[in-house]
């Protein structure tokens, strides 16, 4: 007997204008709650101000509210005193921050490797061919986690989702971190994925890094994070210059801030910042462990309702996948799919989900995805089960 | 909806769907957003397009659209199969009125109507934009 789950649509605003909508996209971005979006208007009309410590009470208290932000936010992942939150544009814009960083300190070189796992997004995974090709440094993938084995004295950096977003499939993350302590290679955690959905501990992890993006948390896009232990951090080069990350300003140099400024150029993405505080309380409200229990609940079941299906076949994804299921259908190519399932207000993901050398790897030109969140219902699954069935023979083939 | 019971079934028609034993001019053409992927190949004599052809994969909408793109060229001229892209990708773009297209387009008419699926277009003129590389 399936759990009976709770209706979060109320809590969006995009339901109350369109009520038909199956949104079973939230692995490309979540929707917005109406707590989100009312704080973020809030700011806008009667808080916003420049950060930059003005000695104006509109500015301390838009500093007040940015510098706490900080904390809360990095407290919500599990950030400790070893380690500081440092406000970037998203997952991708942390990770070619670190990539950017890595070039500049000449941390790598020739004979020493980069490892990456196969699932990777396109996002943790181009910036590192650049870091490879600009040092002579080796990229190397891990295909199957039982063997680490690439994992060697030479690895300098391990960077690793720690869930797919093509497939939901979750990566032994502990693993990889005690596999990088042994050979002394740094570990970065891409949590973009899975950061909307599960509790994540970065202190427990030990992660040296950990990137997410806001959008994908019920927060805005534009924002997002790379959080670092402080010993680490303190050592990297910065990546933008400019306003606010200097200490002081001479003609021909300058000293750079402590951190987190030191990595925060020019005026930052305040409203993003606001949404993400916001986002996170929207999430504590409603409680991690029930959006956790909620979006299993459901991936479990569109799984048995798949499977009931005999021109479905699964991607498989390991035994402790997320809320993320990406299907092929016999004779019909990922984008029909998700154009006949559009004309039923359905909205899936087709391609190759910004991950093709997976999708090489799996030996497949691309999938349709589904993937849940807080506000998605067994319904929900019931209808897209309903319009799978007749999208083959929309193609003029039999059922 | 684009998915209408012609396309349906040029997306089906395997009669240009084939290798050619020779050719005189190929191409090849993909999406690489969306993994349509093909192979045009030509035999083109006397300034004639005597056959035309495709292999490679994709969805429903790219498979159709060369279909049809390769049953309205062949036997034409160059210069009037230059006519017919332009012709055709003027129209996704809005550019043209149906009406003014009806007589050169024939069937691949039913195809401009892709420009209300912004995100299938890339699907539909792929075949077409391979072709323009191929006769310019």
């Amino acid at each position: 007997m399936n759990k009976s789950l709770r209706d979060y649509k109320s809590d969006f605003y995009v339901f109350d204008a369109n009520t038909s909508l199956v949104y079973m996209d939230s692995a490309a971005t979540t929707l917005r709650p109406k707590k989100v979006v009312d704080a973020l208007s809030d700011y806008s009309k009667y808080h916003h101000a420049n950060v930059h410590r003005g000695a104006y009470k509109l500015s301390y208290e838009a500093t007040q509210c940015y510098d706490l932000s900080r904390k809360e936010i990095k407290k919500f992942i599990g950030g400790n005193k070893d380690g500081e939150l440092i406000f970037t544009y998203g997952a991708t814009d942390s990770i070619n921050l670190l990539m950017r960083s890595f070039i500049d300190m000449e941390f790598l070189g020739m004979g020493d490797s980069i490892v990456l796992s196969i699932y990777e997004h396109h996002s943790n995974l181009v910036p590192w061919q650049y870091l490879a090709q600009k040092t002579g440094a080796t990229l190397k993938y891990i295909y199957d986690f039982d063997d680490l084995s690439v994992i060697d004295e030479n690895t300098k950096i391990v960077s690793v989702t720690l869930m797919s977003n093509a497939t939901g499939f979750r990566t032994p993350i502990q693993t990889l971190v005690d596999k990088s302590r042994e050979v002394g290679a740094y570990i970065i955690g891409d949590g973009a994925q899975i950061i909307g959905h599960e509790k994540i501990d970065v202190s427990d992890l030990d992660l040296d890094f950990f990137v997410f993006s806001g959008h994908k948390m019920f927060g805005p896009t534009g924002i997002g994070g790379l959080y670092g232990k402080k010993n680490i951090l303190e050592k990297l080069m910065p990546y933008r210059f400019g306003g606010d990350m200097i200490e002081y300003v001479k003609e021909q140099s300058s000293t750079y801030d402590e951190i987190p400024g030191k990595f925060e150029a020019g005026t930052p993405n305040i409203e993003g910042v606001v949404g993400l505080l916001s986002a996170i309380e929207y999430m504590k409200l409603v409680g991690l462990k029930e959006i956790s229990e909620h979006v299993s609940c459901l991936r479990d079941y569109a799984r048995v309702e798949l499977e009931k299906l005999n021109f479905v076949s699964i991607i498989e994804s390991g035994n402790q996948s997320g809320p993320i299921i990406s299907f092929q259908i016999q004779d019909v190519h990922p984008h029909d799919v998700a154009s006949i399932l559009d004309n039923s207000h359905i909205a899936v993901r087709a391609g190759h989900h910004c991950a093709q050398p997976l999708m090489k790897y799996l030996n497949i030109q691309g999938t349709t995805r589904i993937s849940f969140q807080i506000y998605n219902s067994y319904e929900d699954i019931d209808q897209f089960i309903e319009a799978l069935k007749t999208v083959r023979s929309w193609l003029g083939y039999g059922t | 909806m684009i998915y209408t019971d012609v396309i349906m079934e040029y997306s089906k028609d395997d009669t240009f769907k084939k290798k050619l034993s020779h050719s005189t001019h190929h191409e090849h053409g993909h999406n690489p957003s969306c993994g349509d992927d093909l192979e045009l190949e030509l035999i083109i004599e006397d300034n004639l397009i005597k056959e035309a052809a495709f292999t490679g994969s994709g969805c429903a909408i790219s498979m159709a659209s060369t279909a049809m793109m390769c049953e309205l060229i062949t036997g034409e001229t160059v210069d009037k199969a230059k006519q017919k892209v332009s012709a055709f990708l003027n129209l996704i773009k809005s550019e043209v009125e149906e009406s003014d297209v009806e007589e050169l387009l024939e069937d691949a008419l039913i195809l401009g109507n892709i420009k209300h699926m912004p995100a299938r277009v890339k699907c539909a003129v792929l075949a077409w934009r391979t072709l323009a590389e191929v006769l310019n």
